[in-house]
């Protein structure tokens, strides 16, 4: 373990960046903490927190100036390794057929800065879905080989997070190149740094780091035992997969259907769910055709139209096959659960719908 | 297509405010383009020249109002083999539907000098209740990107790629904040037709639903969420009852809300 001055952050970023790194972090745009391109520590949300609960998201001045001092926004890292839309191909129209032009994909090598350590395991979880099988997502793979992942131990936990009850955090455990933990002390403020891969080890190298006296790994372990005693919400998985397959027909969905929207927002900042629709365009002349792919929700009807119609007409079929995947049968599928316990579907579900909340109510009046 | 003869193409006019006709206008980038692949044979808001039906594409603006309307719109569908009505007054009776939940007779005499010049039905309704309507693009106005979409998919014989969900997916897909989470204001997204690219939100403005309602919307929730964020009753009445008050879901939510004024 070695010890990063705060007054150090910004070299650190620009040894980052003379390795080739772009450099991705949280920033304040408006009234949010997003995920987006930052040049220097003054672009972070220093000073600034989050509050968070179902359905509330508020930015709020903290009484320190802390670079890392919120939990998680409405955006995770899927934007940049599965973009919200993306062109696959091109094609011109040639003489009876045509011609396929592939995309020129060259994305750049980004470094993020920040990442949980839910998010660290929802990477993990889209690696399975995207490179882990026998078919591979080549845009995907693409962007996930140029990441260097600074992680970051929570120091807090929000209003809506179980990480601890999805067994994914608070604390950054194995998926990164360097992790911080951040410790602010009377007349002082500065880093932990682990190293996860000799990448990580080669950044630090030429920084002004100190190497970490005795105290340190206790004052680490100390903070994240007050963030795992904050969590603000908790699940408790015990045979969830039975749990679920079992009560596919409880009154809970029909419940929980009169409040839910479809309107997908859950899924959407999730940064587990995978999935996407396809989209052939063309244009005016009929001799230009790009094929697009946009994140889809199975909250959609489109979601599940077959020939002859929409396989989940109602609102309730289209909940339960959101909550059943998250955490059931995605572990069929994929051997993990799909839910990290970031606590994001909860914030930003407009009608505060709560994952763990279904889950208990099932549970307690299960069959 | 190659050699065969151009499709024509014909805009009609019922009761609106010709805003969507605009936007065909309004593409001035793509309109050598899009003359070159059809014949614009009627078109009056740009010309008056006229060219004789069948047409091949007709694309409708405006409601149902008056007594020469529906005779008009089923000489329309005569005349068109693909019939495509564009905005909220076709798709749903626009704002001037708002007379359907009034007596009309009696604006008429506060209105007009002379009632009896006036001729006009009860309701204001969309082109689908008095014919087949092949497509329906929805929008107060329409999105002149999701038109030439239309045109382009009719062009070439496939399905527009014009989505029903919900504003917020286009919310999260460009990356905007939603305004009912982060800043606690009443937003009609989540139960109104995509299409726009989620303008208002992205001004943090609350949607107010100009492109109707989406695949299953589920307007009873969504009305108890506004009241927890301090709507009145009154506003959720008037947000209701907009340029999509006589679609279906918006009018049956607004009518609730009507009875519990009252
Ligand atoms: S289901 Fe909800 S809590 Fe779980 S990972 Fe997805 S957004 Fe986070
Ligand atoms: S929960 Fe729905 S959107 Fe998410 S991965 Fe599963 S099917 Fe796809
Ligand atoms: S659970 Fe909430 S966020 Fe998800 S579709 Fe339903 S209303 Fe929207
Ligand atoms: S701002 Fe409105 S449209 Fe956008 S996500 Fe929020 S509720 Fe949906």
């Amino acid at each position: 373990m070695k010890i990063l001055d705060r007054n150090s952050v910004d070299l650190f970023f620009d040894a980052l960046k003379r390795q080739g790194f772009a450099l991705v972090g949280p920033t304040i745009p408006d009234s949010a903490i997003v995920y987006d391109e930052i040049g220097s520590s003054a672009d972070l949300p220093v000073g600034w927190t989050d509050e968070q609960d179902g359905g509330t998201y508020r930015l709020k001045k903290r009484d320190d100036e802390a670079l890392f001092g919120y939990v998680v926004g409405p955006q995770s890292w899927k934007k940049f390794l599965h973009p919200p839309s993306l062109r696959l191909w091109t094609a011109h129209r040639e003489g009876k057929g045509f011609k396929i032009i592939p995309e020129q994909d060259d994305p750049p090598k980004l470094a993020y800065i920040g990442v949980r350590s839910c998010e660290l395991h929802a990477i993990a979880i889209q690696d399975k879905v995207f490179i882990g099988g026998p078919f591979l997502d080549s845009s995907y793979g693409l962007r996930r080989e140029n990441v260097f992942i600074v992680a970051v131990n929570c120091g807090q936990a929000g209003g809506t997070c179980f990480c601890v009850s999805m067994k994914t955090g608070p604390k950054a455990t194995a998926g990164f190149d360097l992790a911080l933990t951040e410790i602010i002390e009377p007349g002082r403020h500065y880093f932990t740094v682990e190293t996860g891969t000799g990448r990580g080890e080669e950044v630090l190298r030429d920084l002004p780091y100190t190497e970490a006296t005795e105290a340190d790994p206790a004052t680490v372990e100390r903070i994240v035992e007050k963030t795992v005693s904050q969590m603000g919400r908790t699940l408790d998985t015990t045979d969830i997969k039975n749990l679920l397959y079992q009560n596919l027909e409880h009154p809970r969905w029909d419940q929980v259907a009169t409040r839910c929207l479809s309107c997908a927002n859950c899924t959407m900042v999730c940064p587990t769910c995978f999935c996407s629709t396809v989209e052939d365009v063309t244009d005016l002349s009929g001799e230009h055709a790009e094929r697009w792919r946009k994140w889809d929700s199975c909250f959609t009807s489109d979601f599940s139209f077959v020939h002859g119609g929409t396989v989940r007409p109602s609102v309730k079929s289209r909940y339960r096959q959101w909550m059943t995947h998250k955490l059931a049968t995605w572990i069929d599928q994929f051997g993990t659960s799909g839910c990290v316990g970031c606590g994001r579907c909860i914030t930003w579900c407009p009608v505060a719908i709560d994952i763990t909340e279904e889950v208990r109510a099932i549970r307690e009046t299960k069959k | 297509m190659g050699k065969r003869r151009k499709p024509k193409l014909a805009v009609w006019k019922f009761a609106s405010c010709d805003g969507c006709q605009l936007s065909l206008l309004n593409c001035v980038d793509e309109l050598p383009a899009l003359a070159e692949r059809v014949e614009i044979a009627h078109f009056l808001e740009a010309s008056s020249a006229v060219m004789k039906g069948p047409y091949d594409l007709s694309l409708v603006e405006g409601s149902i109002t008056t007594p020469r309307d529906l005779e008009r719109i089923l000489q329309v569908r005569r005349v068109s083999k693909f019939l495509v009505t564009i905005g909220a007054c076709a798709t749903a009776g626009g704002i001037q539907a708002l007379r359907n939940f009034k007596d009309v007779k009696e604006f008429v005499s506060i209105v007009y000098a002379r009632p009896d010049y006036i001729e006009t039905l009860e309701t204001s309704t969309p082109i689908a209740d008095h014919v087949p309507v092949d497509f329906e693009l929805h929008g107060c106005p329409i999105d002149k990107r999701q038109l030439l979409e239309v045109i382009g998919a009719f062009l070439i014989g496939r399905r527009p790629n014009v989505p029903s969900h919900s504003v917020c997916i286009e919310c999260k897909l460009k990356g905007t904040v939603c305004v009912m989470v982060a800043h606690g204001t009443p937003c009609l997204g989540p139960v109104t037709h995509a299409g726009c690219g989620a303008i208002c939100p992205s001004y943090h403005r609350g949607c107010y639903g100009c492109f109707g309602p989406k695949e299953t919307p589920n307007t009873a929730s969504l009305s108890r969420e506004w009241s927890r964020l301090g709507a009145s009753e009154q506003e959720i009445l008037n947000v209701f009852r907009g340029v999509n008050a006589n679609a279906e879901a918006f009018r049956k939510e607004s009518d609730l809300h009507a009875r519990r004024n009252d």
